[in-house]
């Protein structure tokens, strides 16, 4: 019961929110009703979310219930069903709280937005559809959920409709993920072909049967679990935004700010993340994939960050660091730390939500003023909201002591994420990781100058902006700055009270819901490998706090690895912050860089990163353009000129010239002929099949 | 419950005996007593063909799907020498005769305003129509069968023809050339089996059960009859490159025409298929799935990219209809259960959803008598709820989870996926080209600014447009999330279908 309420609780607000919407609806619930009834909805989930993490992580009450029938077609049947574990525990406490908060912000955000019950409905529809994506027991119903987050982000991406761009920006979100889509739809078919089944418990409880099987697609023979992890990955770089297929998310901010902060932050991007953990049975027999993906996931956070620098707009450039932290989840992934993978995904759903709804209440301030060259100064105006932003930064810049547990958010589940590909690359476990180590060093340092840059340029230094909208600002409601509040003390707090939860510990709290099972597999060498590291660290003294368990070696490795390892991120995380100050800070500060670029252009370099490394423009002139022309060709000459030209219309005039020479005969419409011809054939068969029957 | 009744012989001709009867009623009357007549007359065929729905309603829950056979089986003599009239239905045709009794009753509701001339005889049209739809259905002769098959187009010229819009003389004259080929084909090839029976079994006989079940045809020869039939069936589908009459008949049809064309006629061929091609030509099937498999992702991803292409709302549905057609075929020639499953599923959903969407088209065309896509924008404005019920219907449309249009495509795509991935793969680029033309009428049409003054009068639904679209959406999510209302139906008949096959192929040694 716990659990239906959980999730069939935004179901309810989001389709009495619907029905608000209309002009019957109107009557019985007012348009505060409705955000109170959705709202309530939402804060009674998240509580009850709590509630249940504390009964599955800790009590080990993971169940599984049945809810429906669903598809039961020969040999493939999915129900409807819920698979309660910590894994999902954890994904319920995420994406309940960080909703619930949204939906309180947006009290105050919306406030004098016209369509208010359609803007809460589709936010508890996207809730809705997230949980029963966490929740799933199986593939298909997972697709359902994550197919069906791609409809609510649609949705919300083009909620002012009024908008050109946002419908482009909607249309290019949704085809994007389609593409990912794909990928995984034919994983999931791979999968039913392989184990005969799309129940998660049946699939990874026989991946050691099967690690030798092969299959051969599209004329390769291949590994069947390489194919199946490989496939699955395609979606999750759809959903989360990785190279390649990420041209999506910066574009996904035309959205109203509480939906960049709920779906295209803190939840629906990490949907593949997600869903890599769920599957890490298969991740962990398929090594050559997990190689990829560490590969694609460190590409992506040196992408991603690279870009954030030079960004202008301060939506886009969270957005920018969004797809740069997924990035370093996967490569967590990758190297097969997926409790760190999952640890980052929790800590950075709090610190970017509240980045986001930060922006937000900048954005609100500055009657939607989005370019950052044009405010400047104005924490005086938003004290509150600089204060929730900078323990933003300091959370994502990772900012903490090393070798104690005193530190933002970030700090432990980023050095965790850098020093797991670190240890696997030392021990020559991925080759890979090394490569992703040294590129999260990279992109910390980006990160870092890029945060304290948006800081520095959007609270810092002197107003450039309009004065009418400056004397205009203000500070946010209450409704808003409660939500910034909670989610400060969850970027604040969350890395110190759950580290040793979610990397210590770790068979103990993940209770199985994280598979590891195949002896070859790397991680396991690493973890036999690392003892003897961890023994050496240990007599050095770093650290005598030792954790037996196959995944002890991670809660080792941290502590007790070269000092540094350790000290690395902290230190380019603080000369990012330094280079930031030095260029937006000391004397004129922003003023000067952009007058700078105004005048000059800006340099080669500076113009390809603000133009996103001209991908866009690549997809544009090839893909888009293509599909268009294609499209006319079959149109205009496969179907008209070819099979029209030589097929009917061909006939027609053939006929036509022959009837002309008949012309005697040549009374009227073609079909006119076809019911003499057609009574006439009933006529002759009547006739022929009399004389063969008797 | 009807063991005793001819109750599918009710269900057949009671909407054509209603024809008769609104026939029967002007001949008699006076001037006056006709303008009143054809006023009613819509309101005669609702309820005609209510009861029918009713009637097929009550066989439904009658059958007995734990039975492979064919049920309700009246057998009556009619030509002689081994053509009877018989009827019957099994766990395949019986979804078809409800999908087809229930969309008629709402494209006559669609009718009484839509329809602006002719109103009798247009209804007369329409029933006549209703009974050759479910008598091909239910036909158990091939002779029968064929009547049906083939009848069931002149009542559909006529109201092109008639009803249509500028170009239904063009677009009636390509319907009708594409059909004919096919005819006289299959024709050939029903004499042809006729004959053989004769040789074969020792008696001549079309009983269509008697066929399947005991007729061995030599594998060369069936491969020339497997052609015949497929050429009908192919153009009914339609299967590319034999598709080119599809969106000429649609935009020229009235909405009703296009509801009925789309939501069942389309499935007259795939029906075929299942009935005929794979249960008497079973070694030819294999043979020719590839050449299936092909032709089938070719119209999903050629006829995808052309619908991206159009200006004309109907068009780009129709075209999109012929793409989702392909999952169909590709299904049917899978010859596993959940291909086989999901191709019948996915006739059902298309029938469900196009016919819905048409609906949706009609709704707009009423209001300002333009199908241009660019004449439209900004609507949801004016429009709310009715821009909910296109949203659902283009989501159907697009695959998405949840409603009916995702379990049709996910089982046959999982059913050719066994088959050749190369295939699935195919099939699988029509889910991102769906989402590009479909999510692009969407806002072309329903999102934007509204800059057409002609716009500013536009009316939300009324209360009959309602009463029209909400079962349909109810449906569709419905069968979305509880599909074993159909495949559990269906499952049994299926099954059999398979074993038969297999046993045949293993006969014959491929």
């Amino acid at each position: 019961m716990l659990y239906h309420i959980i999730i069939f609780a935004p179901l309810i607000g989001a389709l009495i929110a619907g029905l608000a919407g209309t002009k019957f609806g109107r009557n019985i619930i007012n348009e505060k009703l409705c955000m109170l009834l959705t709202t309530s909805f939402l804060f009674t989930s998240a509580i009850l979310s709590w509630v249940s993490l504390v009964k599955v992580g800790i009590n080990h009450e993971a169940v599984d219930i049945r809810v429906l029938r669903w598809m039961d077609v020969g040999s493939l049947k999915a129900d409807w069903a819920f698979k309660i574990d910590t894994l999902t525990a954890v994904m319920l406490v995420v994406v309940n709280s960080v909703s619930a908060l949204v939906h309180l912000y947006s009290w105050g955000y919306m406030s004098d937005d016209d369509y208010k019950p359609r803007f809460f409905s589709y936010l508890s529809l996207f809730t809705f559809f997230m949980l029963m994506l966490v929740t799933s027991n199986n593939f298909i119903q997972l697709f359902f959920g994550w197919e069906g987050v791609g409809l609510a982000s649609y949705l919300l991406i083009g909620y002012y409709f009024k908008k050109d761009t946002a419908n482009a920006a909607s249309i290019k979100a949704f085809v994007t993920n389609r593409v990912g889509d794909v990928g995984l739809a034919l994983g999931v078919m791979t999968v039913f072909l392989v184990f005969g089944s799309v129940n998660f418990d049946i699939v990874f409880s026989s991946i050691l049967e099967n690690s030798d099987r092969k299959l051969s697609f599209l004329s390769f023979e291949l590994d069947a679990l390489e194919l199946i992890a490989a496939l699955l990955f395609i979606g999750a770089m759809g959903k989360s935004a990785q190279f390649i297929l990420h041209v999506w998310l910066p574009d996904a901010m035309e959205g109203p700010t509480p939906v960049s902060a709920l779906i295209h932050a803190a939840t629906m991007v990490t949907a593949g993340v997600f869903l890599i953990c769920r599957a890490s049975a298969i991740y962990d027999a398929a090594p050559i994939t997990s190689g990829f993906i560490t590969a694609i996931g460190a590409f992506t956070a040196f992408f991603a960050a690279s870009v954030a620098l030079v960004q202008n707009d301060i939506k886009r450039v969270i957005a920018y660091s969004t797809c740069s932290q997924l990035g370093y989840m996967f490569f967590a992934a990758g190297v097969g730390a997926y409790n760190a993978a999952m640890f980052h995904l929790f800590t950075h759903a709090f610190f970017k939500a509240l980045l986001f709804l930060c922006a937000g209440s900048v954005i609100h301030a500055m009657h939607h003023e989005q370019d950052m060259r044009k405010m400047g100064g104005i924490w005086k105006k938003v004290p509150v909201t600089y204060i929730a932003m900078i323990i933003g930064t300091l959370a994502i810049t990772g900012i903490g002591i090393p070798g104690t547990k005193i530190g933002f958010a970030g700090f432990f589940s980023k050095d965790a994420i850098i020093e797991a590909a670190y240890s696997a690359g030392a021990i020559g476990a991925s080759d890979s990781a090394t490569f992703a180590f040294w590129i999260g060093i990279v992109a910390a340092l980006m990160t870092a100058f890029y945060s304290w840059r948006l800081i520095f340029m959007t609270f810092n230094g002197n107003y450039r902006g309009d004065q009418e909208i400056y004397a205009h600002a203000h500070e946010s409601p209450l409704n808003m700055l409660v939500p910034l509040g909670l989610l400060s003390l969850g970027a604040v707090m969350a890395g110190v009270l759950f580290y040793s939860k979610f990397i210590g510990n770790y068979g103990d709290f993940w209770n199985g819901s994280l598979i590891i099972n195949n002896p070859d597999h790397h991680v396991k060498i690493a973890s036999e490998n690392l003892y003897a590291a961890v023994e050496i660290s240990a007599l050095n003294g770093i650290e005598d706090n030792k954790h037996s368990g196959l995944f002890g070696w991670l809660f080792n490795l941290v502590h007790g690895y070269p000092f540094w390892v350790l000290l690395m991120p902290l230190l380019v995380s603080i000369s990012g912050f330094s280079l930031a100050y030095l260029m937006y800070m000391r004397g004129e500060g922003a003023s000067k860089h952009i007058r700078n670029i105004e005048d000059n252009g800006g340099s080669p370099l500076y113009n390809f990163l603000l133009n996103k490394w001209y991908i866009d423009e690549i997809y544009e002139m090839t893909i888009v353009k293509w599909v268009k022309k294609i499209g006319d060709i079959f149109w205009k000459i496969g179907d008209q000129k070819i099979i029209d030209g030589f097929g009917p219309d061909g006939i027609s005039s053939a006929i036509s010239r022959i009837s002309k020479r008949l012309s005697k005969l040549h009374t009227g419409y073609l079909y006119h002929y076809a019911f003499v011809m057609l009574l006439g054939v009933a006529l002759i068969i009547i006739l022929v099949f009399r004389t063969v029957g008797s | 419950m009807f063991e005793n009744y001819p109750i599918l012989s009710l269900i057949t001709f009671i909407p054509l005996a209603g024809a008769f009867l609104l026939i029967f009623m002007t001949r008699v009357s006076n001037a006056d007593a006709q303008e009143q007549l054809s006023k009613n007359a819509p309101r005669v065929a609702l309820v005609i063909s209510s009861a029918v729905f009713f009637l097929a309603l009550m066989l439904t829950f009658d059958f007995d799907s734990s039975k492979s056979g064919f049920q309700f089986v009246e057998t009556t003599k009619w030509l002689g020498g081994g053509i009877d009239f018989r009827l019957g239905v099994d766990g395949i045709s019986i979804l078809f005769v409800l999908l087809t009794t229930f969309l008629t009753p709402l494209c006559i509701l669609a009718s009484e305003r839509s329809v602006k001339s002719r109103m009798l005889e247009f209804m007369v049209a329409f029933l006549i129509l209703e009974t050759l739809m479910i008598g091909t259905f239910v036909a158990l002769d091939l002779i029968l069968f064929y009547l049906f098959f083939e009848a069931v187009l002149i009542p559909m010229f006529i109201i092109i023809g008639v009803w249509g819009g500028k170009n239904r003389v063009y677009a009636s004259y390509k319907f009708f050339l594409y059909t004919l080929l096919g005819s006289v084909l299959m024709l050939a090839a029903i004499m042809w089996i006729y004959s053989f029976s004769m040789v074969n079994l020792g008696d001549a006989t079309t009983n269509i059960e008697v066929l399947i079940n005991e007729l061995r045809i030599p594998k060369e020869t069936q491969k020339w009859l497997w052609l015949a039939f497929f050429a009908s069936f192919a153009v009914k589908m339609p299967m590319w490159p034999v598709h080119t009459w599809l969106p000429d008949a649609h935009v020229e049809a009235p909405t009703a025409g296009s509801v009925i064309l789309a939501g069942v006629l389309l499935k007259l061929g795939g029906y075929g298929f299942l009935r005929f091609s794979l249960t008497l030509f079973p070694n030819a099937s294999l043979e020719f799935a590839p050449l299936i498999f092909w032709m089938s992702v070719i119209a999903i991803i050629y006829t995808s990219l052309i619908a991206y292409r159009q200006n004309d709302i109907k068009k780009l549905i129709a075209y999109s209809s012929v793409a989702h057609m392909g999952f169909v075929t590709m299904g049917i020639f899978t010859f596993n259960t959940q291909g086989l499953q999901g191709g019948i599923y996915q006739m059902l959903s298309h029938g469900i959803i196009s016919g819905a969407l048409f609906f949706c088209v009609g709704v707009i065309y009423d209001r300002m008598h333009t199908r241009e896509i660019s004449f439209y924008g900004g609507l949801v404005k004016r429009m709310p709820v009715y821009a909910a019920f296109f949203m659902l219907f283009t989501m159907a449309n697009v695959g998405l989870p949840g409603t009916s249009g995702f379990v049709g495509e996910i089982l046959t795509m999982i059913g050719a996926y066994q088959v050749s991935p190369w295939i699935a793969l195919g099939a699988a680029m029509g889910m991102i080209f769906s989402a590009v033309y479909a999510l692009h009428l969407y806002r072309e049409v329903i999102f934007g600014e509204q800059i057409n003054p002609n716009l500013d009068s536009i009316k939300d639904m009324n209360t009959r447009e309602l009463i029209i679209l909400t079962p349909l959406a109810l449906l569709t999510i419905l069968f979305g999330i509880y599909p074993s209302l159909i495949t559990d139906i269906t499952a049994v008949s299926v099954e059999n279908l398979i074993n038969n096959f297999n046993a045949a192929i293993l006969l014959t040694g491929n």
